[in-house]
């Protein structure tokens, strides 16, 4: 292997086209007055660039390339960049009004979160230690800034801080376990790492161990697993919505995707040593966030709690990696993210509207506005895993995978965490139906782009719920792409 | 049965949902154009499933008939050929069934044509509660057997929360938690039964076909019989049930206690009886004991009630303990007395709800000693009541007799003490009854109640049906009998 030699900047062309977008929207912003820009068509650019960057994208299905043995190009990473500029463009659509009224420096705003997007991409394609760490950090550092930016609140610079300094330690833990990895293996490329596992650990039984312990807590910390999720709810509830949608979103899918690549792959030969710890963080997850989220009262701590939830589903099919399993759970991550961005685009339609963050803030929105009513019920009981939406279908696959991997007892802790988050997303849905509105409001309209947003995105979770085939075979195929 | 007949069970799936969809689109103000949809849609689902409970052929071998099926998804994941499909067919359990919930969908729509808060988004979640339950019976995919089976549920708790009486929020609260609650076993049985079969498949009749160890049977039977069985009222885990009766409108009880409590037992058969046998026979025996014991205490809490739809309620939990008695026998005629107190027990118990519901809606009071001579006021009403009184406490002539009769033979066959405690409990059942008329029907007229007008015409058709059926499974019950016991007869291991 001669990995200094191979580098074909084509493959990456997807990123550097986010990359560019990023670069012109801030130029766009910084020079708008000479260019005579204005700032309401800094959304659209970056929409534009997203979608451009998506399609793009397309050209490397069935291919599987490297890049210089840092990054592979297969079906995984072509499944995720499809699904992360999806992110991109369904949130900017689904909050630009959002993002005029409540957010500081605009222009930077957009240019962060592509580049975070960016961040994401390379975390899913990421096939060598250091690669990975510095795509963790580039989402990592755009979200730290993107956190802070909520005109005239002050949560959201304490969020940001607790979130940087934090994030600071849980990255020290990663580099540290990263070294000790290093140290065992001899090598930060995948292969070799594998390679070298396979061959034996057991003169280094404490360093891997110790290695794996640091390794999972950093990155526990960025998908905020129990007990590393202390600043996800105060970060959540600090940031300016969007920004919390994309936590919830891209930044858990990132994670997950990484995940599945180190732990299904260079670290497979060491499951012995590190599945029950990904076990034991799964059901601590399942079971707390859940449990915690029963008693919040303002829907982005609630969401924050529910998120936390859904993670411990997702780590609880890393427990059981296998291509199987993987392919259960990207179609779940898929169906996932269409349910969670259903869900905050009407909470920040309704948040345009009325400004109020409390789950009494959503009284009678049955009576003032119907259909974002219907959209927020159907992704709160896709969320819970309830029938005719995506979430049941992805969840049942998800967790009969789990169970053929021998692992039924993860799956029974899981459908029941699953029940106890009926519980709190019935409290929402309680106030939009059950009680009329507060006095004076009247029945209002949210905006075009809020209006095709939630649509579309209801249409998608009733799609993958009824008919999760189509979207089943792709994540199939990204899954073996992993495992080939 | 022809296999074009299999579409028709499609189609009653589709009816309902189709239904709910259009519904979507009218306007909420164009009242007439949505009772006119919702009678053209009841009216169809009714004639579907007359036509598919009649045609079903219970001389032919076949024991599934209709049967179509729909590749959904193969070949991905977990799935192997054939993995999931839209697949149909019914076998003369679910034929009955199916008529059931044609009778009391299309009654229960009738009645709710008064419903003027949001009668729109009654109706839409009353059709996907239907689509739910019709889809349970005909689905012959364990897949989507499991998902119509929690589409039956998931409307509820809005159904009750919204449209509801009496503590209305917390029935609809209990009852929802406690059902998808009790769903984790079922899923935790699915999941296992799926992976022990190593199939790849969900094709029930390929679960069914599959060998099971005899320990993985005993261990995982009580997990479907129980999580199944909550839905169905089993004792100890029946609560929900009559606070949810309570609180829920007119068609809803109607439709949760005549048809949605029906899927538990349903479910026991399916999962249980026809996929783990030998888990069944070793349990039966525990089933029976729960079933005994729920029907009398249903009984002796129904007692105690002063309001009606509570009495109601708890009749039921003793209603559906017959049928849990039934399928403890073990016996072939046991099990057929179940079934036939399933059907007898859902037109029974939806002609009480309808009734009590046509009184609430101008009474306001449900309390039994606040009534009294209410035949002087409202003698059809009346005459309907105590039809159904009478099919529920098991006379002759009436659906309840037929169906009593059957498993009471069977529960002697298998424990005559078990058959003695059910004899006991009719008795009880005639006591309560019995005395709510003499209170309330007879005797003089309570002057508050002076105001109270007869039924509408829709409620009187509704019951009509309702007691058409009655009398029509008491006095000619061989269409049910035939073709249920010659499903019953092909259950692995049960006594003939």
């Amino acid at each position: 292997m001669n990995p200094a030699l191979d580098y074909e900047y084509a493959l990456l062309l997807p990123e550097l086209i986010l990359a560019g977008t990023a670069a012109l929207v801030l130029f766009a912003d910084a020079f708008r007055r000479e260019l005579g820009v204005s700032r309401r068509l800094l959304p659209w650019l970056a929409v534009a660039g997203a979608l451009v960057a998506g399609v793009v994208s397309l050209a490397y299905v069935d291919r599987s390339e490297n890049f210089s043995e840092l990054l592979t190009i297969d079906d995984f990473t072509t499944f995720f960049r499809v699904l992360f500029a999806a992110i991109f463009v369904v949130i900017v659509l689904g909050s630009h009004e959002f993002v005029e009224r409540h957010v500081r420096h605009v222009g930077e705003f957009y240019a962060l979160l592509l580049l975070a997007t960016v961040g994401a991409i390379f975390m899913s394609a990421a096939r060598e230690l250091i690669t990975a760490y510095i795509a963790i950090e580039l989402l990592s550092f755009s979200l730290y800034v993107a956190v802070s930016l909520t005109l005239a609140d002050r949560r959201s610079g304490e969020a940001s801080l607790k979130y940087v300094l934090l994030g600071g330690v849980a990255s020290a833990m990663l580099l540290y376990g990263l070294s000790l990895l290093y140290g065992i293996a001899g090598s930060t490329y995948y292969a070799e790492i594998a390679e070298a596992f396979s061959s034996g650990t057991a003169e280094f039984e404490w360093a891997l161990v110790l290695g794996l312990v640091l390794v999972i807590g950093g990155l526990g910390f960025k998908a905020s697993a129990v007990p590393f999720h202390m600043w996800t709810p105060d970060a959540y509830e600090g940031a300016p919505l969007p920004i919390t949608a994309f936590l919830s979103a891209t930044s858990k899918a990132a994670i997950v995707a990484l995940l599945l690549r180190v732990f299904g792959g260079p670290l497979l030969p060491a499951l012995d040593e590190w599945q029950w710890m990904v076990a034991a963080l799964a059901v601590l997850t399942m079971s707390f966030g859940n449990l915690i989220a029963l008693q919040q009262s303002n829907i982005k701590r609630l969401l924050a709690y529910s998120s936390i939830g859904q993670v411990g589903y997702m780590l609880m099919a890393v427990t059981a990696v296998s291509a199987e399993t993987s392919s259960a759970l990207l179609l779940h991550i898929a169906g996932y993210l269409v349910t969670n961005l259903a869900v905050f685009t009407v909470v920040i339609a309704v948040h345009n509207r009325t400004g109020d963050e409390r789950i009494v803030g959503f009284r009678g929105l049955a009576e003032t506005q119907p259909f974002l009513a219907l959209v927020l019920t159907a992704g709160l009981f896709s969320l819970a895993g309830m029938p005719l939406l995506a979430g049941f279908a992805t969840k049942f696959f998800l967790f009969q995978a789990v169970a053929s991997e021998g692992f039924l007892w993860l799956s029974v802790v899981a459908v029941t965490a699953n029940t106890k988050s009926l519980y709190y997303y019935l409290q929402v849905i309680r106030q939009m139906y059950l009680y009329p509105p507060e006095a004076g409001s009247e029945r209002w309209r949210p905006s075009a782009t809020g209006l095709v947003t939630t649509g579309g995105l209801l249409a998608g979770m009733v799609f993958i719920g009824l008919y999760a085939g189509p979207l089943f075979e792709l994540a199939d195929q990204a899954a073996t792409a992993l495992f080939a | 049965m022809t296999e074009n007949d299999g579409l028709l069970l499609l189609a009653l799936l589709l009816l309902p949902l189709g239904s709910a969809l259009l519904l979507m689109i009218v306007p909420s103000r164009e009242r007439s154009a949505i009772i006119a949809l919702t009678a053209a849609s009841s009216l169809a689902m009714f004639a579907v499933s007359v036509y598919v409970f009649l045609s079903y052929d219970y001389g032919s071998t076949e024991q599934f008939q209709g049967v179509r099926a729909w590749t959904w998804m193969e070949n991905v994941g977990i799935l192997g050929e054939k993995g999931i499909q839209l697949k149909v067919g019914i076998d003369g359990i679910a034929a009955a069934m199916v008529l059931l919930t044609g009778i009391i969908t299309m009654a229960g729509t009738w009645v709710s044509w008064k419903i003027t808060h949001r009668t729109k988004d009654f109706f839409i979640l009353l059709y996907i509660l239907a689509a739910g339950v019709f889809g349970t019976f005909v689905m012959l995919d364990l897949f989507f057997w499991f998902l119509l089976y929690e589409t039956a549920v998931l409307p509820m708790y809005l159904l009750i929360a919204v449209w509801g009486s009496t503590r209305k929020e917390y029935g609809a609260m209990k009852l929802m938690m406690m059902l998808v609650a009790a769903s984790i076993l079922i899923f935790a049985g699915i999941f296992a039964i799926y992976t022990e079969a190593g199939l790849g498949t969900f094709d029930m009749e390929a679960l069914f076909a599959a060998d099971y160890p005899v320990s993985f049977q005993k261990l995982f039977f009580p997990l479907i019989a129980v999580g199944c069985g909550t839905l169905g009222g089993l004792f100890p885990l029946h609560s929900w049930s009559p606070d949810g009766h309570a609180a829920a409108p007119t068609a809803v009880s109607m439709l949760h206690a005549g048809v949605l409590m029906k899927l538990g037992a349903f479910g026991i058969i399916r999962l249980g009886f026809q996929v783990l046998p030998e888990g069944a026979e070793f349990w039966a025996p525990g089933l029976l004991t729960l079933g005994i014991v729920a029907a009398l205490y249903g009984a002796v809490s129904a007692l105690r009630q002063t309001d009606l739809k509570l009495m109601t309620g708890f009749s039921s939990v003793s209603h559906m303990g017959y049928v849990f008695v039934g399928l403890g026998t073990f016996n072939a005629i046991g099990i057929t007395g179940s079934v036939l107190q399933m059907f007898a027990h859902g037109v029974m118990t939806a002609l009480f709800f309808l009734l009590i519901g046509a009184m609430y809606d101008q009474s306001h009071d449900r309390e039994i000693p606040h009534f009294s001579g209410m035949a002087k006021q409202m003698p059809v009403w009346a005459a309907f009541f105590v039809i159904a009184g009478l099919a529920s406490l098991g006379l002759p002539g009436l659906s309840g007799f037929v169906a009593e009769l059957h498993i009471f033979i069977g529960a002697f066959r298998a424990y005559p003490v078990v058959g003695g405690l059910a004899v006991l409990t009719a008795a009880i059942t005639a006591t309560y009854l019995i005395r709510m008329f003499a209170q309330s029907f007879f005797g003089e007229m309570h002057p508050a109640w002076s105001g109270m007008r007869e039924m509408t015409w829709p409620e009187r058709a509704g019951s009509a049906v309702l007691a058409g059926s009655i009398l029509w499974l008491g006095l000619w019950p061989s269409p049910w009998i035939d073709r249920i016991a010659a499903s019953v007869e092909t259950l692995q291991g049960v006594a003939l």
